[in-house]
C-alpha cells in the first residue's frame, strides 16, 4: 500500500456555513504533503476529521488504510497530531511532559529511555530537562511539542501550522526535522501560511473557502497554473498603486515591499504600466519580469477561483 | 490500561500540587470552615418530629399530645406500642423527640400527686434538641396550670418533666457540627477541583491533544478523578483529625465504615463534578457551576436546616442531594455509633444515586470525544 492518506468527497458542514466542501486528495506514503490557504480556509477542519476528531458531514476517507469514520481508535495509534494551539501542558516540566505522552502513546518501557533522549537532543532540550515548560521559546516549545507527538514514532503525523509565530531561523530547523523524518519514511501532512514553507513540500493542495482548487508538486503548480507572465514593480506609495492598476483591470498583489502584476504579455506589460503609474503621479523605481513564486500562482489561482 | 491511567494520575498530582492556587485550598479551608462551623450558629426549630408513646390511655394524657401538636412546635408523626420502638425510632432519626406517659399519669393528677411525663431527645443536632426542649417544657407546664384552675401556683408543681438528650448528651453543637464539615468539604474541594481540571484541559487545547492519542474517555475519566477522590479522603482524615484532637468530638462508630461510606459519597460528588465539566466551556463556567450546585445543596441538605421543616415538593427534591445521605450517615458513625444495620438505607440510597450520575456524565463525557 502506497498511500498514506485517502480522502474523497469529502465535507463538513457547521450549521448552514460548509467549512469543506468535496475535498478529494491523496497523499503518498513518505510524502511531505503541504495544505495551504488563506485563514478560514478549512485546513484544520480537514485535519481534524482525518485524525477522528471530528465527524465528516458526508464522504470518506481513510489513514494508513482505516476507515476515519469507523476506525478513528485505530487511526490514534497509527498517527501523531500536533495541534494548530499549543498543546503541552505548561505546568509540566519538559521531562514530566515527555513521560507523560510516552506513558500515554505506550511507548514499551524499554524504549522509554531512549525515545526522551531523542526528543530532547532534537528539541536542544537536554540541559533543561527540568525547567516548566511555560518558560521555553516558541520555536523551542514548538520542537517539543513535535517530539510528544512523533513518540511513538508514528508511521504518519499530521501538523497544523506548526510553525506559526516562530521565528525564520527555529522556521528552518523545524523543516530540516520534518525532512529528516521523510527520509526516514514518515508521511507528513502539514498546514502552513508560509509561503517559502511550501515550497519544501513534495506535493501541495491549495484549499480555498472549503474547497481545493489546486493540488500537485511546486514545479507542476507553476507550470501548468502559471501560464501568465509575473512584473515585480517597485514604486513609490504601493498602496496606492496597487488601487490603480485594479482600476484598470491588472491583477496586482503586494509582496514585501514591492507589487507583483500578472499579466498575458510581460514585455508589453511594462510600458502600459509604467504609463498608468505615470498618469497617477507615482514613480517606478524598477520594473521587471520574474520567474513566478508559489505565491503567485496562489493568488492567481485564488483571484480566479 | 494501568499504565496510561497512572499517568493521567501522576499528571494530575504533578499540577495541583505546582498550582498556588490548590494549596490552600487543599489544607487551608478544610480547617478554616471546620473553626467557623466548631463555633456555630443556632437554628430556629418547628414541626419537631415526636412519636408519642402512651401508656397511661387516658383522657388527660391524649389532651397532653394534642396540646404538643397544636402548639405548632411538634408534629406527631406516629404512636408507639412497644417500648423497644422508642430505641429504634431515635436511632433511625425518624423522630426527633418520643413523648412518654407512663400508666398513671392520670390517676396521679386526679389523687393531686405528682405526675410525670418523659420526653426523650435525640440529641445529635443539639441545637434542635435544646430548644424543642425548652418548647416542650413550656407545653407541659402550659398544661399543668390549666389543670391547677384557680391553683395555678400550687398546681404547676405537680407535673413534672424529665426530658432527657439522648446520644450527645452534653448538646454540644460542634459535635453535630464537624461531621457536617466533613461533608461539605469533600464536596466543595472534589466539586471544584473536577469540574475545574477538565474544563481547563479544554481551555488551554491539550484535551484536543489528549483525545488524538490512543487514551480511552474510561481512562481519561479514571485519571481525572481518582486524584481528586484521593485529596477527598485525605481531606476527611484532616477534618476528622482537627475534630477529635481540637475540639474533642467523640467518634462513637468505625472508622473503616466512615471510608467505605466517604468512598460511596465520592462516586456522587466526583460524578457531579464530571457533569459540570460537561456543560462549561470555560474554568469560570466551571466554578460559577459548582457553587449553582453547592448552595442549594447545601441548604437542602438538613446540615442547618431540618429536612421535615421544607415544603414538601422541596423535600422530595432533597432525595438527590447526595449531602442529604452522606450527613445523616456520618453523623450517625461519629456520634451514634452506627452500623450498617442501621445506615444502609442511606448507603444504599447514596450508592445509587451516584451511579446514575457518574453513568450519565460519563456517557456525556463520551459524546463530547467524539
Ligand atoms: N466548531 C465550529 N463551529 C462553527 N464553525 C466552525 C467550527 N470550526 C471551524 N469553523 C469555521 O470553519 C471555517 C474553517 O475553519 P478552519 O479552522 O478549518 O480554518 P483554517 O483553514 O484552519 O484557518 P486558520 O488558518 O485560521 O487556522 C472557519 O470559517 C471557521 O470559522
Ligand atoms: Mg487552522
Amino acid at each position: 500500500m502506497s498511500i498514506a492518506v485517502h480522502i474523497e468527497e469529502l465535507t463538513r458542514t457547521f450549521g448552514d456555513f460548509v467549512a469543506v466542501d468535496h475535498v478529494n486528495l491523496s497523499v503518498k506514503k513518505g510524502e511531505i504533503f503541504g495544505f495551504l490557504g488563506p485563514n478560514g480556509a478549512g485546513k484544520s477542519t480537514t485535519i481534524k476529521m482525518l485524525c477522528g476528531l471530528l465527524m465528516p458531514s458526508s464522504g470518506k476517507g481513510s489513514v494508513g488504510g482505516y476507515d476515519i469514520i469507523k476506525q478513528s481508535e485505530e487511526i490514534k495509534k497509527t498517527i501523531g497530531y500536533m495541534s494548530q494551539r499549543f498543546s503541552l501542558y505548561d505546568d509540566l516540566t519538559v521531562e514530566e511532559n515527555i513521560d507523560f505522552f510516552s506513558g500515554i502513546y505506550g511507548v514499551p518501557v524499554e524504549k522509554k529511555r531512549d525515545r526522551k533522549e531523542w526528543v530532547l537532543k532534537m528539541a536542544e532540550l537536554g540541559l533543561r530537562r527540568t525547567d516548566l515548560t511555560r518558560t521555553l521559546p516558541g520555536g523551542v516549545k514548538q520542537r517539543l511539542a513535535l517530539g510528544c507527538a512523533i513518540l511513538h514514532e508514528p508511521p504518519i503525523i499530521f501538523l497544523d501550522e506548526p510553525t506559526s509565530g516562530v521565528d525564520p531561523v527555529s522556521r528552518r530547523n523545524f523543516w530540516d526535522l520534518i525532512y529528516g523524518m521523510s527520509m526516514a519514511g514518515t508521511t507528513t501532512f502539514v498546514t502552513t501560511h508560509y509561503m517559502d514553507e511550501a515550497e519544501y513540500c513534495d506535493r501541495l493542495g491549495l484549499i480555498y473557502r472549503g474547497r481545493l482548487i489546486a493540488q500537485g508538486a511546486p514545479a507542476e503548480l507553476k507550470a501548468d497554473y502559471m501560464k501568465r507572465d509575473v512584473l515585480e514593480i517597485e514604486a513609490d506609495r504601493i498602496i496606492e498603486a496597487m488601487d490603480v492598476l485594479r482600476a484598470h483591470d491588472i491583477e496586482t498583489a503586494i509582496f514585501g515591499s514591492s507589487l507583483h502584476a500578472t499579466l498575458e504579455d510581460g514585455d508589453k506589460g511594462i510600458p502600459l504600466i509604467r504609463d498608468i503609474l505615470g498618469e497617477a503621479r507615482i514613480e517606478v523605481n524598477s520594473i521587471g519580469k520574474i520567474a513566478p513564486s508559489l505565491e503567485d500562482v496562489f493568488v492567481t489561482l485564488i483571484e480566479e477561483a | 490500561m494501568f499504565e496510561r491511567i497512572k499517568q493521567m494520575m501522576i499528571k494530575e498530582f504533578h499540577q495541583i500540587f505546582r498550582d498556588k492556587r490548590m494549596r490552600p485550598i487543599i489544607f487551608l479551608t478544610p480547617v478554616l470552615q471546620l473553626i467557623i462551623f466548631g463555633y456555630a450558629v443556632t437554628t430556629d426549630v418547628n414541626n419537631v418530629s415526636l412519636a408519642v408513646y402512651d401508656l397511661d390511655r387516658s383522657y388527660e394524657s391524649r389532651e397532653l399530645t394534642r396540646r404538643f401538636e397544636a402548639s405548632g412546635y411538634f408534629q406527631v408523626f406516629c404512636s408507639i406500642e412497644r417500648p423497644e420502638e422508642v430505641q429504634d425510632l431515635l436511632d433511625r432519626g425518624k423522630v426527633l423527640a418520643v413523648l412518654q406517659i407512663d400508666r398513671g399519669f392520670s390517676a396521679d393528677i386526679k389523687k393531686g400527686k405528682q405526675a410525670e411525663v418523659q420526653v426523650l431527645f435525640d440529641g445529635t443536632d443539639s441545637n434542635t434538641a435544646l430548644v424543642a426542649m425548652s418548647y416542650a417544657n413550656a407545653i407541659i407546664t402550659g398544661y399543668a396550670k390549666s389543670l391547677g384552675g384557680p391553683h395555678v401556683r400550687a398546681s404547676a408543681a405537680r407535673l413534672d418533666v424529665r426530658a432527657r438528650a439522648w446520644y450527645n448528651p452534653a448538646l454540644r453543637s460542634k459535635n453535630y457540627n464537624v461531621p457536617g464539615v466533613i461533608a461539605i468539604m469533600i464536596m466543595l474541594i472534589c466539586l471544584l477541583l473536577t469540574s475545574m481540571a477538565v474544563v481547563r484541559e479544554r481551555e488551554i487545547g491539550t484535551m484536543e491533544q489528549l483525545m488524538v492519542t490512543p487514551l480511552k474517555p474510561a481512562e481519561m475519566i479514571l485519571g481525572k478523578t481518582i486524584p481528586f477522590a484521593i485529596i477527598g479522603f485525605f481531606d476527611m482524615f484532616l477534618v476528622t483529625i482537627v475534630g477529635v484532637f481540637w475540639f474533642s468530638i467523640p467518634i462513637q462508630g468505625s472508622l473503616p465504615l466512615l471510608v467505605l461510606c466517604t468512598a460511596i459519597y465520592l462516586l456522587s460528588v466526583l460524578g457531579i463534578g464530571l457533569f459540570i465539566s460537561t456543560i462549561s466551556k470555560t474554568q469560570q463556567q466551571a466554578m460559577m457551576g459548582t457553587f449553582l450546585f453547592f448552595a442549594p445543596a447545601i441548604l437542602l441538605s438538613g446540615l442547618m436546616f431540618p429536612i421535615e421543616n421544607m415544603p414538601v415538593a422541596v423535600q422530595y427534591g432533597t432525595y438527590l442531594n447526595p449531602l442529604r445521605y452522606f450527613l445523616v450517615i456520618i453523623r450517625g458513625i461519629f456520634l451514634k455509633g452506627n452500623g450498617i444495620p442501621i445506615l444502609w438505607p442511606q448507603m444504599l440510597s447514596l450508592f445509587i444515586l451516584g451511579a446514575a450520575v457518574m453513568t450519565i456524565s460519563a456517557l456525556r463525557f463520551r459524546k463530547r470525544l467524539v
